[in-house]
């Protein structure tokens, strides 16, 4: 009985550390982005409503972190930088279906690939 | 935060409603925490809380793939008349829906899943492998759960909008017992196939309706799964009055 409670205590433990150590290991995300998905052209980028359709997507599954007016919040980043306007559209989608995770960016694969287009189509209009 | 509900009328026992209330906080982006406190109500019995659980969900791999695993790990503290029905195990049959709520034994239990989920075209494709163990030296009894769903549309629209098909999902899931390390298999055990629609409402809310069906004999003929869940975002940072 006891050795099962000291496994279960080493698992609540020690994987988290495991984890961390994991996160340690990794890079920064643009490095990580492969050549052929950086060069991927957004398919919602002439679509009339995607702009629309990505800000609201942006305030249901973003805001939260970002701002409402995607201006940061506590560790979170500002989206009006240099490196949205600079990645291509496919690094942001890309970085929007992995997430970077070590930096506290949740993936969002759950959202349909077509939903992450369009708020790739308004990370693209943001100042 | 969410309520996990399930009902259903045993044949021979009595109808009830076994609920498990949920606390989730995603501790990091690849590692969330839950906390459920289970309770149920019996007809011509009574309203009991039956005990806690404790899980935790790990994503060991920081990028995308094909086959995306989570790990998970849970330690449970509940009544052994505990209807919840959060898995399916080992040889668990329509008969411990009959499990009275005076029931005294208590089970301590160590669970292991290993999920694997998929996203492809907008389905999402999970399965479970399930390994549970009661720590008062019982076997270790398997089980499994698999699923998939997709939301009825893909492209978001433009306008705000509460019931359209963007915010609602469709789906199967199956789920049961595969016997214990003694006595592997499908023999003596319960399997349930059961449709799945999922309600995105903007602002956080979700809410979740399965009926099951169940597949054999040693299955509940019919039970209906229910769930509402409420997202309260950065609520650390709101603690911390960012």
């Amino acid at each position: 009985m006891r050795g099962w409670r000291v496994a279960v205590l080493v698992v609540c433990v020690a994987l988290p550390a495991l984890a961390i150590s994991i996160e340690a290991g990794d890079g920064r995300w643009l490095a990580k982005v492969p050549t052929d998905v950086k060069q991927r052209t957004n398919p919602m980028a002439n679509e009339s409503n995607a702009m629309a359709a990505g800000a609201k997507l942006f305030q249901e599954n973003c805001a939260s972190c970002h701002g409402k007016r995607a201006e940061g919040r506590a560790k979170h980043p500002d989206l009006h930088s240099d490196r949205v306007r600079n990645a291509t559209p496919g690094e942001l989608e890309w970085l929007l279906k992995n997430g970077s995770l070590k930096n506290g960016m949740p993936s969002w694969s759950r959202l349909p690939e077509p939903q992450r287009w369009q708020l790739v189509t308004f990370l693209k209009s943001l100042d | 935060m969410g309520v996990k509900s399930v009902t259903a009328s045993p044949k021979g026992g009595n109808a009830f409603l076994a609920n498990a209330l949920e606390f989730e906080y995603g501790v990091k982006a690849w590692w969330t925490s839950e906390l459920y406190l289970d309770s149920q109500s019996t007809a011509n019995e009574s309203s009991l809380f039956t005990g806690f659980r404790w899980e935790n969900r790990f994503r060991p791999l920081l990028r995308e793939h094909w086959i995306n695993p989570v790990l998970y790990f849970e330690f449970e503290n509940i009544n052994g008349a505990d209807k919840s029905l959060l898995e399916v195990v080992g040889h668990d049959t329509r008969e411990g829906f009959l499990e009275r709520n005076d029931r005294h034994e208590k089970k301590r239990e160590a669970e292991v899943k290993l999920i694997l989920s998929s996203n492809v075209k907008g389905w999402n494709i999970s399965e479970n492998m399930i390994a549970e163990k009661n720590l008062a030296g019982e076997p270790w009894e398997f089980g499994y759960a698999m699923g998939v769903s997709r939301p009825l549309a893909l492209i978001a629209s433009a306008k705000q909008c509460v019931f359209c098909r963007e915010n609602l999902s469709a789906g199967a899931e199956m789920y049961g017992g595969l016997g214990e390390r003694y006595s592997f298999g499908l023999r003596d055990t319960s399997h349930y196939l059961a449709p799945v629609v999922e309600w995105r409402v903007p602002g956080g809310t979700t809410f979740k309706f399965s009926p099951g069906f169940g597949l054999n004999d040693n299955s509940q003929p019919f039970l209906f799964r229910f769930g509402v869940s409420y997202e309260i975002d950065q609520i650390a940072s709101r603690l911390r009055g960012h």
